[in-house]
């Protein structure tokens, strides 16, 4: 609405480039995006080129990831599966963020009968096995990837919710809200300008972690044959595929892995620098004794 | 020099009036001195040199008032001289308790002296009680370790101190929670949690500020007798100027972390000598002052980690003198007997 | 409950033009709040005043008296369990929600600790231009700078501390923001919740100075709540004493101060210490005994009998009505004037502690 915020946003980012980790988490996050969008390219063998003379060869020059119990090319494959596994944890997360923010700010803001209702069927979500709770929504809309994406989204719902009431219990009893309240600010407006601004934090590192823990469910579910289908490849999957030949061939477990856990990493690297960055206390604090006269 | 920890402990006794008879040369002797303090803390912006050059004394019987505002370094100068600064601090100087020099020793020894002879009292009463713990075990957790009590007679013990505290009915309420006890009957179990020790020295950091007036004066005048029947010494810390001059028998003004101003409390008040006391004493309404404005103080106290060169009032100082008070310290002048400054222009009594 | 005294006009609710334009009122408000056990918390149990524009009116208290409550109520931010409210002539006891925030464009508030009643993560300008965005009060963001930028320099704040964050500014300064906020709507009235009792001493006297400055220049109206009887006088024209839910004794200052006829406003004004060694070692000081009682089961009769030194038999009987003792003074204790000489001729010296 003003410059103000515009303002604050500008003065993060500059803050943000000064910090080592924010700057290798943001790299390998834009390293992810072009993968993502550009994997099929970057590939170079098809993701299922067979190849029956060659499976299961360690990392040489012609294949730097080694290959797999069919022939084929670990890397290319690791490329194309960056865009599933990014969609699966951007779009579930962005899922229980929506809605586990939502129920959270009506619960924490209303309390009474609101706050009973909508926790209480988080609960219910929250009492269920991850797992069964998707292969529910599974059975119940079909196999697929949108189907996972939309059962790993309902699954890390409740945990937002509660990260969010928490945050609003405590946010609304401030007295700067008391005093949003008192110039006769809107309920919406209170919660928009004042409540998630400062539940922000806590909300930025649940949605880096719960970013990691989608990408791994993903591949949970494809496990059980209820996420991506065979032959496309996804990290998660590759990684359960690989399980079998640990021994024989590690190559088959460790790029995937990798390719996650970098991923995990940069979010979480990312998520905390904004977090701090997004505190206007953090600021610099030249800033602070200026303005003291 | 005498050693204290050997005194007999007789703790079946209230605070009687017999204690401290003020017995031969050691009357001379002040209960805490403190000579030269400085404490910098490391901070993330860079060291803060939070008090500087502190000297005082304080003797059986008598109470001192340290005065300031926030980040004068008043509580800071205390819980340095006692060993409670926080870690990150750097204390310099010397502190003696009852004669012993408190720097020298190891942290054991130190806290064992601390535990055995010196009282604290903080600000809010709620938050220095275990909730969870009744008030009579709380009161004597202190002396049964210090003073090697029994269950019985830590409990005969906290019954009597609390009567010496003005808690109607002890016997019963020695088993009540914290909770169950108003905001001045809290501060009352404190005190006597202080004085459960039989302390020679009394901290008390801000013990009104959060009372009620008609509270606070309960207070004032319980620490007041205490004081007069236990003989102990009262360091008090506090920003309300009505206060000090009602509890104290010196003054010490601070104002950036060091003392601009110290001497007995009737010269301090009836001739206030550096413009910051006499701003200070101006600025606070009374009788009579009702039509135009308060003669204000510009500006606010100075952060410990961005201090002027010279005096640190100089930015605020309606004298300002000249050149020299804003690069260079002032020294601490006396203007009276006992009474000094800290100014190069100390105020006359009719400026 | 019949007399309405600290309401100076004759009938209540008439708006007469001129000295005595009421600007808000409350009659025999009472806020209760529900309590474990089915019982309820008496914060205000009848209170009747009013405050004319242009003036402030003090109220004075201890914590658990109920003041800050009252100052609430005039916002509505509490809801009264009976009794009502009126802002400009209309009774806003019921009003909705919707109408509630054309009645907090009317009354502002200032709030206690300036630290905590800003956003931590909004910047000054943001903060002051709050209540005019609400309103619709400025058309463009060129004008809502503008705007933003005189009310930060009527309090004595540089323009450009609109970009910085609250933890960016002193004690003095968060609370000048918080001022020029409650300025920003242009108020009928403005309700002080212990505006200083935070700040630095040094400090109090500036922003003292600002209020009373802001006040000549616009005509303001205050409520000033506060536990600071000194800073009450100094800043009001007519003083209201709060004990446990009521009022007990309202004046002028000059007459609470100089004669107070309540027994409670006598031992509350001779518990202040006073900046004079040699007054305080000389003074006659009543000291109460006991703490405010529970609001929750107040004592019957006179509310304040429990702890007052010139206690009679039938205190406990009479709850005591306001009734006039000097020409707008008004006191609720019986034995007003009287109970005052004799406490104050009695020694107290000794009885002290209990």
């Amino acid at each position: 609405m003003s410059g103000h915020p515009d303002g604050t946003l500008r003065r993060a980012l500059s803050a943000l480039r000064h910090d080592p980790p924010a700057v290798a988490g943001t790299a390998v996050l834009l390293l992810l995006l072009v993968v993502g969008v550009a994997g099929r390219w970057l590939a170079p063998d098809g993701v299922n080129d067979v190849d029956v003379d060659g499976i299961l060869r360690p990392p040489s020059l012609d294949h730097l990831f080694g290959t797999d119990e069919l022939g084929r090319d670990v890397l290319s494959r690791v490329l194309v599966a960056a865009r599933v596994s990014l969609e699966v944890g951007l779009v579930s997360v962005g899922i229980a963020l929506l809605v586990g923010v939502t129920v959270g700010l009506l619960a924490g803001w209303y309390r009474g009968w609101v706050d009973n209702v909508l926790m209480r069927g988080m609960d219910v979500l929250f009492a269920f096995p991850v797992l069964l709770l998707a292969v529910a929504i599974v059975a119940v809309l079909g196999p697929g990837l949108l189907t996972a994406m939309v059962a790993i989204g309902v699954v890390y719902t409740p945990i937002f919710a509660r990260v969010t009431r928490a945050g609003v219990l405590s946010v609304r009893e401030q007295v700067f809200v008391r005093a949003a309240v008192s110039i006769g600010a809107s309920d919406a407006r209170i919660i928009r300008r004042h409540v998630l601004p400062n539940i922000a934090a806590p909300l930025i590192v649940q949605t880096s972690l719960s970013l990691a823990f989608a990408i791994l469910s993903e591949a949970a579910l494809s496990f059980l044959g209820l996420g991506i289908q065979p032959p496309d490849p996804a990290w998660g999957r590759m990684l359960y595929d690989g399980r079998g030949f640990v021994t024989e061939a590690w190559w088959l477990g460790v790029f995937p892995g990798a390719a996650i856990f970098l991923t995990v990493l940069a979010f979480n690297l990312v998520g905390d620098a904004l977090r701090d960055v997004l505190d206007p206390r953090q600021l610099t604090v030249g800033e602070a004794r200026r303005s003291r006269r | 020099m005498r050693e204290r920890t050997d005194r007999p402990t007789r703790p079946g006794r209230a605070g009687a009036t017999d204690r401290h008879e003020p017995a031969g040369p050691d009357i001379a002797e002040p209960v805490l001195a403190i000579e030269d303090l400085t404490v910098t803390i490391g901070t993330r912006r860079g060291p803060a040199r939070a008090v500087a050059g502190v000297d005082w004394s304080v003797r059986a019987g008598q109470t001192l008032a340290l005065v300031g505002e926030s980040g004068s370094g008043k509580s800071l100068t205390v819980l340095a001289a006692t060993g409670l600064a926080p870690r990150t601090a750097r204390v310099t100087g010397r502190v003696r308790l009852l004669g012993e020099e408190l720097t020298a020793l190891p942290e054991p020894r130190r806290r064992r002296l601390r535990g055995r002879h010196v009282g604290f009292v903080f600000q809010d009463p709620m938050t220095s009680l275990n909730p969870v713990l009744t008030v009579g075990r709380q009161v004597t957790e202190a002396c049964e370790e210090h003073l090697g009590m029994t269950r019985r007679q830590a409990r005969e013990r906290a019954v009597e101190l609390l009567d010496l505290v003005g808690i109607p009915s002890p016997r019963q309420r020695v088993d009540a929670y914290p909770h169950q006890f108003s905001g001045g009957m809290r501060q009352r179990v404190v005190i006597a949690m202080a004085l459960s020790c039989e302390p020679d020295l009394l901290i008390a950091d801000e013990p009104t500020t959060a009372l009620d007036v008609t509270t606070q004066a309960q207070i004032v005048e319980l620490i007041a007798d205490l004081r007069r029947r236990l003989g102990t010494a009262v360091v008090w810390i506090t920003h309300d100027l009505g206060v000090v001059a009602g509890v104290a028998d010196t003054v010490a003004v601070m104002y950036g972390g060091r003392i601009v101003e110290q001497g007995p409390v009737d010269a301090v008040f009836d001739a206030p000598s550096h413009p910051y006391t006499r701003a200070l004493l101006a600025a606070r309404p009374g009788p009579g002052v009702r039509d135009g404005d308060l003669p204000a103080i510009q500006g606010s106290p100075p952060s410990p980690l961005d201090l002027p060169a010279g005096c640190a009032f100089w930015p605020r100082c309606p004298v300002r003198g000249d050149a020299r008070c804003e690069h260079e310290l002032p020294p601490l002048v006396p203007v009276a007997p006992g009474h000094r400054v800290r100014t190069f222009y100390p105020l006359s009594e009719d400026a | 409950m019949t007399a309405d005294p600290a309401a100076p006009a004759a009938d209540p609710g008439e708006t007469v033009a001129d000295p005595g334009e009421i600007v808000a009122e409350l009659d025999n408000l009472r806020v209760w709040f529900p309590a474990p056990g089915g019982a309820a918390v008496r914060a205000v149990d009848g209170v009747s005043l009013g405050i004319r524009r242009g003036e402030t009116l003090g109220l004075v208290g201890e914590s658990g008296s109920g003041k800050s409550t009252t100052g609430l109520a005039l916002l509505r931010l509490v809801d009264a369990t009976c009794g009502s409210v009126r802002v400009g002539g209309r009774d806003v006891t019921w009003w909705s929600r919707r109408q509630l925030r054309g009645l907090r464009r009317r009354v502002a508030m200032v709030f206690q600790d300036p630290q905590a009643s800003l956003d931590p993560r909004r910047t000054i300008g943001a903060s002051v231009a709050e209540p005019l965005v609400v309103h619709r009060l400025v058309d463009s963001a060129d004008a809502r700078r503008r705007r933003v930028a005189e009310l930060l320099e009527m309090v004595g704040l540089r323009a450009d501390l609109a970009d910085r964050h609250p933890h960016e500014l002193s004690g003095g300064q968060r609370q000048r923001v918080g001022i020029a906020r409650a300025l920003a709507g242009e108020p009928d009235l403005i309700v002080l919740d212990e505006p200083i009792a935070s700040l630095d001493l040094s400090v109090q006297a500036q922003i003292m100075n600002l209020l009373r400055g802001l006040q000549r220049d616009l005509g303001l109206t205050y409520l000033f709540i506060a536990h600071d009887l000194a800073a009450v006088e100094h800043m009001s024209d007519r003083v209201a004493v709060m004990y446990l839910g009521r009022i007990v004794e309202t004046g002028t200052p000059e007459q609470l101060y100089g004669q107070p006829a309540h027994p409670y406003t006598a031992a509350l004004l001779s518990a202040i210490p006073v900046a004079d060694p040699k007054v305080e070692r000389h003074r006659r000081r009543i000291i109460l005994s006991g703490d405010i009682p529970s609001p929750v089961d107040p004592p019957s009769g006179c509310r304040f009998r429990t702890r007052c030194p010139q206690a009679r038999p039938d205190c406990a009987e009479v709850d005591p009505v306001l009734v006039e003792v000097a020409a707008g003074q008004w006191a609720a204790c019986r034995y007003a004037g009287e109970a005052v000489r004799a406490m104050r001729a009695g020694t107290v010296g000794e009885e002290t502690v209990h």
